[in-house]
């Protein structure tokens, strides 16, 4: 069954077609990877799913609901999280605030005026908060500040803002960027564990060793269009992608 | 068990309390008490340094419950708003209608004051949060200078204009029954609310709007607010939706505004547009800053602070500087004088223009973090000697 | 209809001190990203320029009065007139326009003073702090100003050959009753010139183009080998001129005090805000839309329809505007958002 489906988007900025009739459909439980070269679309399409930018024509619908029209915060509350391409976290506050956050939108929704109770007496999502960041590896450094955390820590961290919801679907922009190998494969390591607990997935990514190790489908997007879909050794083969995408080197 | 926890091993260590998180239940209320304390004994430990009497603590309460209300719009929740003063001329204007119509009694005026700061906070505040950063202070700098001006100008039936409105003998207070000879006092409850009567009355507001300010920040709510202060991006795709929580906070920072006004006016029954000028709200934020914003009792320390060097600074005079310098020999008690006297008196906002700058420069978390760094060093140094 | 004509030409006038004041706070916000919350005491400085140059040319010597013949008496009478008879209280009569002389070097040495001195420090602090510390500066200058001065409006007026008024009436084939004050006119001139002056200056030299270029996108003429730094602390200096110029022009129409900085820069921020920061274009056409609506709106025709409407005109717009076009008139994306 297809959790998101996207169906004719079309996106034009000033004049440029960033976006130019993409059809996806994302599969529930599946890890989908969207591939291209820089410029292609990719980050563009993500926020169209997050009520970023509104796509000009096209529909996107998540579980049977439309995302389009609808406010950010009401997409979070429908059960899709996101991770940055820059990690956006609350810099300012300790990591287990960081996630006590997202958990209390998770249980009392986008507006509650609880002006009177302690967070600290809010027992199970400080357990939970904490259980989460444990996870992640960040265990050791619940009341840091956020801000002080190297660039690796801070995506793990918020990774751990999005798992806390449990969300149905977790987008994922370009999880690994500018991390060193031991990070990268720290990350795939984790990405692969959440896996077992069926939240469905998309990943934009550049490094193919995650793409390739994580992915169950893969969706090609050059130009604003989805040239190629597929599992990953279809598209590895698929010489339309290598010609579009590596410009005919081989992978 | 849903989402609850996920790999469960994280589940069985022990949670502790973290400084982070806000502090134990328990040591916010020993804290509490002994603010409540300070408050209450302000007339007892402040006459070694000349500031006890009834006019000069009224100000440092009715200032403070000010800053606190602030605080929670710019300190917690990141909003620079340059019209605060508004909020505050509403409220008196409020109490004093309250004293000329319905009674003397200071309840339904305070209850007044801060239902109209309220009321007005969320008019304001309704349009200007739609934005953010400069062009929100600029909105509601906007806002506040067309409430002073209108209150000068076409609002003079409500107003009085450059009079200000005052109690007449003619007022019907028709809940208080037939008129004296003279202007009545305000009261409570019969209890006149004069001199230090007046000051304990400010000073128990004080003290709850204190404690109110406390349990908010350790709230859920108070932890979305400072969310939102560090990356309302990040709270947008979090599933919250941030605008009821800003409205809500400028509600709540406008109606401390409304309950500070409405106390002027039970101290001092009338009330004058200049109360709503923007150099009134800037004022507000000199006393946050300077106490320290975000915290809890910087900016009750920062209207105590500038309250009480504009009294002393701006009662001296060249005579009273030559008193102090009396101990230097002839030329240089002079040339001390000449040197000071720009800075108090008339030049006290001199003073007050210098520090400030100083602070935002060296000491961008004000007192408090000056405390602090103190604080800090003083143990390291103890920490040092003892091993 | 001679009453709107004055009322446009009185706008003019008071747009022209709002658009050169925002004009320079346009160019600061833009090159260096800095609130300047002390550009409004600029202006003010600018007018106590010509307050100084004043005070330095009727300098005076006592002298016996020999017209009083009763008892020994004394006047004043100024060095220039001792030495050179007439044409020095020609000069005397010329300070205003003579403050050029003053004003120019003393604002751009405040100016450099002021960017390397403080503003410097804060270009990667957050624009809350930049407010606060700048709104301490402006503090600071307007009681020292008070120290100085006094705090009473000190006159200064026009030369005598333009105190009187232009009969724009007959000009206009409109009748002799229309008048109007000769220096609003030589103002409103001024303004222009000034105008004019700074975009040729950006649009024609190589200096601007370096200017606009690092107003777009800082990082990438800073790739280009260019000290772009060096220019913008130039720029602030200019901004720091063009607003001390306003200042000094302005003060045979408003006799300057120490808070008049204030009270300008609280409109001249509505202006820019209206005008969309970070355009420049925007606070000039900002500037004047706003000094004509003040203007038109203190008309007692309009005041008996709308009361009060003149006293809350520009913040109105300024809300309206702000809510059908949240980056004001002429406002680009992504400044000073988030």
């Amino acid at each position: 069954m297809a959790i998101l489906n996207v169906q004719g988007v079309c996106k034009d900025f000033g004049g440029l077609r960033a976006l130019n009739q993409v059809n996806l459909k994302v599969q529930q439980g599946t890890v989908h990877a969207i591939i291209g070269p820089n410029g292609a679309g990719k980050s563009t399409l993500l926020n169209c799913f997050v009520g970023r930018i509104t796509p000009d024509t096209g529909s996107v619908t998540f579980d049977g609901k439309s995302l389009l029209g609808i406010q950010p915060h009401e997409i979070n509350q429908a059960g899709v999280a996101r991770v940055f391409q820059t990690p956006e976290i609350f810099a300012d506050l300790s990591l287990v605030e960081n996630v006590k956050i997202p958990a209390f939108a998770k249980r009392d929704g986008s507006f509650r005026m609880d002006l009177w109770s302690r967070v600290g007496t809010h027992g199970e999502i400080t357990d939970h908060a904490e259980a989460v960041l444990e996870d992640v590896g960040l265990a050791d450094k619940l009341h840091m500040h956020a801000g002080s955390l190297s660039r690796g820590d801070k995506r793990r961290l918020e990774l751990a803002m999005c798992l806390v919801q449990d969300p149905k679907l977790l987008l994922l922009d370009e999880p690994t960027a500018g991390m060193s190998r031991a990070d990268t494969n720290a990350t795939i390591d984790l990405l692969q564990r959440i896996g077992e607990r069926g939240i469905t997935k998309i990943v934009i990514e550049h490094d193919m060793t995650v793409v390739f190790t994580l992915a169950h489908t893969i969706s090609v997007l050059a130009q604003g269009t989805v040239i190629a879909e597929g599992e990953p050794e279809a598209i590895k083969g698929n010489p339309k992608v290598q010609e579009a995408y590596l410009g005919g080197a081989h992978l | 068990m849903s989402a609850a926890t996920i790999d469960s091993p994280g589940n069985q260590k022990a949670v502790a309390p973290s400084a982070n998180d806000g502090g134990s239940s328990r040591a916010d209320h020993i804290k509490f008490l002994i603010f409540a304390l300070a408050v209450l004994t302000m007339p007892i430990w402040l006459s070694p340094i000349g500031a006890a009497y009834p006019d000069l603590v009224q100000k440092f309460a009715i200032f403070g419950i000010l800053a606190i209300g602030f605080n929670i719009l710019f300190g917690l929740t990141g909003y620079l708003s340059f019209g605060h003063a508004a909020f505050l001329g509403v409220g008196s204007y409020a109490a004093v209608w309250s004293f000329k119509l319905l009674t003397m009694n200071i309840v339904p005026a305070i209850l007044f004051g801060v239902l109209a700061g309220g009321v007005f906070a969320l008019l304001i505040g309704y349009v200007s949060l739609r934005r953010t950063g400069i062009y929100f202070s600029i909105l509601t700098l906007a806002f506040a200078q067309m409430s002073y001006n209108l209150a000068y100008s076409v609002l003079t039936p409500i107003t009085n204009g450059e009079t200000g409105l005052q109690l007449a003998l003619h007022d019907p207070r028709i809940l208080d029954g037939p008129a004296g000879a003279g202007l009545p006092s305000t009261n409570l409850f019969g209890m006149l609310t004069v001199g230090y009567t007046g000051f304990y009355v400010c000073a128990v507001m004080l003290i709850l709007a204190y404690y109110l300010a406390m349990r908010i920040r350790r709230s859920p709510f108070g932890m979305a607010l400072r969310a939102i202060k560090s990356n309302q991006n990040r709270m947008n795709y979090t599933g919250f939706n941030t605008r009821p929580y800003t409205l809500a906070a400028f509600v709540i920072s406008g109606m401390y505004a409304g309950l500070a006004g409405s106390l002027m006016a039970v101290v001092d029954p009338l009330a004058g547009a200049e109360r709503m000028q923007w150099t009134a709200s800037g004022e507000v934020v000199l006393m946050t800053i300077l106490g320290g914003s975000g915290t809890l009792l910087g900016p009750v320390l920062g209207a105590g602070i500038i309250k009480y060097f504009e009294n002393i600074f701006s009662a001296f005079n060249d005579q009273v500087l030559g008193r102090i310098f009396d101990f230097l020999p002839e030329g240089l008690q002079e040339a001390a004088v000449v040197l000071f006297s720009p800075f108090v008196g008339e030049g006290w906002h001199l003073t007050l223009g210098v520090v400030f700058m100083l602070i935002v420069i060296f000491l961008p978390g004000g007192v408090m973090e000056g405390v602090a760094r103190i604080k800090a060093r003083f143990d390291r140094s103890r920490s040092d000697t003892a091993r | 209809m001679d009453a709107v004509i004055l009322q446009a030409l009185n706008g003019l006038d008071k747009g022209g001190a709002y658009a050169l004041i925002a004009l320079g706070l346009t160019l600061i916000f833009g090159t260096l990203g800095v609130v300047n919350f002390a550009h409004g005491a600029l202006f003010m400085l600018g007018a106590f320029c010509a307050v100084t140059m004043q005070k330095l040319l009727t300098l005076s010597r006592q002298i016996e009065d020999t017209s009083v013949t009763f008892f020994k008496a004394y006047k004043e009478v100024p060095y220039l007139k001792i030495w050179f008879g007439d044409t020095g209280l020609l000069l005397i009569d010329y300070s205003v326009p003579l403050a050029v002389l003053l004003t120019i070097p003393v604002m751009l040495l405040i100016g450099l003073i002021m960017e390397r001195g403080l503003i410097q420090y804060f270009y990667k602090r957050s624009h809350a702090e930049q407010i606060l510390v700048t709104f301490g500066l402006a503090i600071v200058v307007q009681e020292i100003i008070k120290a100085v001065f006094g705090a009473n409006p000190i006159p200064t007026p026009a030369p005598n050959v333009v105190a009187g008024s232009a009969d724009i009436g007959t000009w206009l084939g409109l009748g002799p009753t229309l008048v109007y004050p000769w220096w609003r006119l030589i103002y409103l001139a001024f303004s222009a010139a000034i105008i004019a002056g700074v975009f040729a200056f950006l649009r024609f030299t190589t200096f601007g183009m370096v200017v606009r270029a690092g107003m777009q996108d800082r990082e990438t003429v800073g790739l280009l080998g260019i000290d772009v730094q060096r220019r913008f602390t130039i720029v602030f200096g200019l901004a720091a001129v063009v607003a001390g110029l306003a200042g000094m022009m302005y003060t045979p129409i408003l006799p300057p005090d120490y808070h008049m900085g204030m009270e300008f820069l609280v409109l001249s921020f509505v202006v820019v805000v209206v005008g969309g920061m970070g355009s420049l274009e925007g606070a000039v056409l900002a500037g004047f839309l706003l000094g004509i609506l003040q203007s038109f709106a203190s008309m007692n025709e309009v005041k008996s329809i709308i009361p009060g409407i003149d006293q809350i005109i520009v913040y109105l717009v300024a809300v309206v505007v702000l809510q059908v076009r949240p980056r004001g008139l002429l406002g680009r994306r992504g400044v000073m958002e988030g």
